[in-house]
């Protein structure tokens, strides 16, 4: 294919992938799960749904020419697609991993692949002499996820690649906050890259999915070895919703990351906002290096009140996201990430990983910023009065 | 619904769920779930943690298992991967010996990568299996009947060496299905299903289920199942909540049909020895020599070759190259899995469609062989 055109447009042939039978331009479901073979010796490409299934290879050959690998895998859920990336590593093997990562990876990291010898040691991976102390002789994965989540820290994926690549060891990247729109690891030289596709790949808050894309045939042998053996695939039903959504991936997460910037830009306006954490600000401490290995600030973000009750009255007087767990769907999604998406981690946990009491997370939807604007000042206005009336009664 | 028998609660899974009165059961894809305040929510806040439809379908095999809480899982693999998260390196397992590919495959890994150690028992003699229980055992799988051999166990009498031991006894229940066996009520502390097979039934959902029975196993397994994200997505979960409405009728069908063809089987000429339970749809059996085995194959025009079983479409399987190539070879022959063997799992046809698309085939190898002599 042309280097020349653009990702939205590769994006569109990428994800119609024509039914050779009937010429359908959409891949058809295919729900069966065993194949019948026309030859005793030579059986055909697929048997078995596990194994292979032609609906989830149309989503899994997309997703590889999207990140720009060799090859794609579809998971049952995004943990799903970490936890068999994990199993690449063996007893006695070490993982090094930000010490702010996701909750549900710091808990699979803790509470069970300890349990199989693997080893780990979390470190900021912004501070690359931090990362490089950790490496040991049996570090096998340095894993990054950036921006981080919910602080939106940023790590220098090329630096980490090359401290990797001199101790032979693989880089993973988690990109679910990106998507290959705005970030692709790949071609910093990373070895894998992860996605919850739960999020903005499917976008539409009606499939829990994850996707792996691997940057060499060898590895991406290794993990479809995983993949086939360990069974942890997308449903069939999944994976065809999964590229529908893929198909507006560009035009979702552009629209919603223009209206982002405007609302962090917006909240650095607002006295009741202590902080504001969105890589597209100037001012956050690693916009510029985002700016050389990112083209977004993205569509997520995050913002600090005073306290829990700050948090808790902008909560009960916003009128348009929803209060839930998740990201990067059509509709805002407003989160308290300290009793939801990083309750696994203790209060001195959290707190070390820059999550206060007061952090609220807002995955921008496709609502007009405007209103969504509106709707947040009309609730900071709650919070500025129930200040008051919290002073006045201590009067 | 626990006074209800089997045939009741299957059909009437789902049924009462819904506040609009749905009969069926919606399929809630929604990922996400909105909270009326902090700490406030409706006992749902994200898909892989819970789901509404993958819930219906956890409560009722949970409760037709006999079991306290059922995990659907994305394939039948992933329900053995999750069994097996609640186990660490160093331990020992004692598996069956005539087991699925695919299991022996995953027990590979984890002897290899995670050095936990399996040992392998032929399912005839108790007094081996109780020596081969040693200060590490954590847990003791059984297939039964036995894959493809089709050998059953006697599960109340390894119960007594679980409990004795104070092991973990897992019982893989594809082949029988809870209409036919219930090894909670054995002795059993978990259930695993590849759910692909019978209880989903039509060769169209890819799907495992864990039902455990312990109070501390079912808490473990509930964090793991969340955890490693090795979920059931809410279609598949719909869909095998469908299937299983008709898992009584069909599994009757499936044995009547196999009853008839492991009788005819018994007379051919051709064939060695039919491997049959008397008990459900899988009948394997051995053709008098390997070479056999290709012309038979081709001259069956309505059993459908292809791997996988349980479905109402009949297949037959060729273990040596397709459901067992993980096994060494000489390991397979060693405990009786020969490159003359094939196994059957009878579809719900009418049985003289069967036996006579079968009987056509031996016929052409018949004229095969002597044309050959």
């Amino acid at each position: 294919m042309s280097e020349s055109i653009h990702f939205s447009t590769k994006l569109i042939k990428e994800t119609v992938a024509v039914d050779p039978q009937t010429g359908a331009a959409n891949v058809p479901v295919y729900l069966s799960s065993t194949f019948h073979q026309k030859d005793f010796d030579h059986y055909g490409k697929y048997d078995y749904t596990r194994s292979g299934n032609p609906t989830r290879e149309a989503l899994e050959d997309a997703i590889a020419a999207l990140e720009g690998g060799v090859r794609g895998f579809a998971f049952a859920s995004g943990m799903a697609a970490i936890s068999t990336a994990f199993l690449l590593l063996s007893a006695g093997d070490h993982a090094i991993v930000p010490k702010n990562v996701y909750g549900g990876t710091f808990r699979i990291l803790t509470q069970v692949l300890g349990r199989f010898g693997i080893d780990h040691t979390f470190v900021d991976t912004t501070n690359l002499d931090e990362v490089e102390q950790a490496i040991r002789p049996n570090t096998k994965v340095i894993y990054v996820e950036t921006p981080s989540n919910p602080t939106l820290a940023v790590t220098d994926i090329r630096a980490v690649v090359k401290l990797a690549k001199a101790h032979r060891c693989l880089t993973f990247v988690d990109n679910t906050f990106m998507t290959p729109v705005f970030q692709r690891p790949l071609e910093l030289g990373a070895d894998l890259v992860l996605h919850s596709a739960t999020k903005f790949i499917s976008g539409h808050s009606d499939v829990v999915a994850g996707l792996a894309v691997a940057r060499t045939e060898e590895l991406a042998d290794k993990v479809y070895f995983l993949q086939n053996a360990l069974g942890a695939v997308l449903g069939v039903q999944d994976s065809w919703l999964l590229l529908r959504g893929l198909k507006t991936l560009d035009v979702r997460i552009r629209k919603s990351a223009d209206s982002a910037q405007r609302v962090a830009e917006f909240f650095t306006t607002q006295s009741e906002v202590r902080n504001v954490f969105y890589p597209g600000l100037s001012d956050h401490p690693g916009s510029k290096l985002h700016a050389e290995q990112a083209a977004s600030g993205g569509a997520v973000l995050s913002f600090e009140l005073e306290d829990e009750a700050a948090a808790r009255t902008f909560v009960n007087h916003v009128q348009l996201p929803v209060f839930a767990v998740s990201l990067g769907a059509v509709e805002s999604i407003l989160s308290y990430p300290p009793k939801m998406s990083h309750a696994e981690l203790n209060e001195e946990e959290r707190e070390k990983a820059g999550i206060g009491s007061g952090l609220l997370r807002l995955s921008v939807g496709l609502e007009d910023a405007e209103d969504l604007i509106r709707d947040f000042s009309n609730a900071l206005d709650f919070v500025r009065n129930h200040e008051k009336v919290t002073v006045r009664s201590v009067d | 619904m626990a006074s209800y028998k089997t045939e009741t609660k299957l059909t009437q899974i789902g049924n009462g769920f819904d506040e609009l009165g749905a009969v069926n059961a919606p399929i809630y894809l929604s990922t996400a779930y909105k909270h009326e305040g902090i700490g406030i929510s409706k006992g749902y806040d994200y898909t892989r943690t819970g789901n509404p439809t993958r819930s219906i379908l956890e409560k009722a095999i949970a409760d037709i298992e006999g079991g306290q809480e059922g995990f659907a899982c994305s394939s039948g693999m992933s329900a053995i991967q999750l069994a097996f998260s609640l186990f660490s390196s160093g331990d020992h397992i004692i598996a069956s010996r005539d087991l699925y590919g695919g299991t022996f495959r995953f027990f590979e890994i984890l002897s290899k990568q995670y050095h936990l150690s399996f040992s392998y028992w032929d399912g005839e003699n108790l007094g081996e299996l109780a020596d081969l229980v040693c200060p590490e055992t954590k847990a003791i799988f059984i297939e039964t009947p036995t894959n493809p051999l089709m050998h059953e166990v006697d599960l109340s009498a390894i119960a007594k060496i679980t409990k004795k031991n104070e092991l973990l006894l897992i019982v893989d229940n594809t082949f029988y299905t809870p209409i036919l066996q219930r090894p909670i009520e054995q002795g059993a502390d978990i259930v695993v299903h590849s759910a692909t097979k019978y209880l989903a039934g039509h060769n169209d959902v890819l799907a495992g289920l864990v039902i455990s029975n312990r109070t501390k196993v079912t808490e473990k397994l509930r964090l793991y199942h969340n955890s490693c994200g090795v979920v059931l997505d809410p279609f598949d979960s719909w869909l095998l909540i469908r299937g299983l409405k008709t898992l009584a009728l069909r599994m009757r069908q499936h044995q009547e049909n196999a009853r008839k063809i492991v009788a005819y089987l018994e007379k051919q000429p051709l064939v060695t020895k039919v491997l049959y339970p008397g008990k459900g749809g899988m009948v394997s059996f051995e053709l008098t020599a390997p070479d056999y085995v290709e012309p038979f194959l081709k001259s069956l025009h309505l059993i459908t070759f292809a791997e996988s079983l349980g479905g109402v479409e009949s297949l037959i399987t060729y273990p040596a190259t397709q459901t067992h190539a993980d096994i060494p070879e000489a390991l397979r022959l060693e405990y009786g899995l020969s490159n003359s063997l094939l196994r059957l799992s009878t579809g719900i046809e009418h049985p003289d469609d069967l036996i006579s698309d079968l009987n056509q085939a031996f016929q052409t190898l018949k004229e095969e062989v002597t044309a050959h002599e």
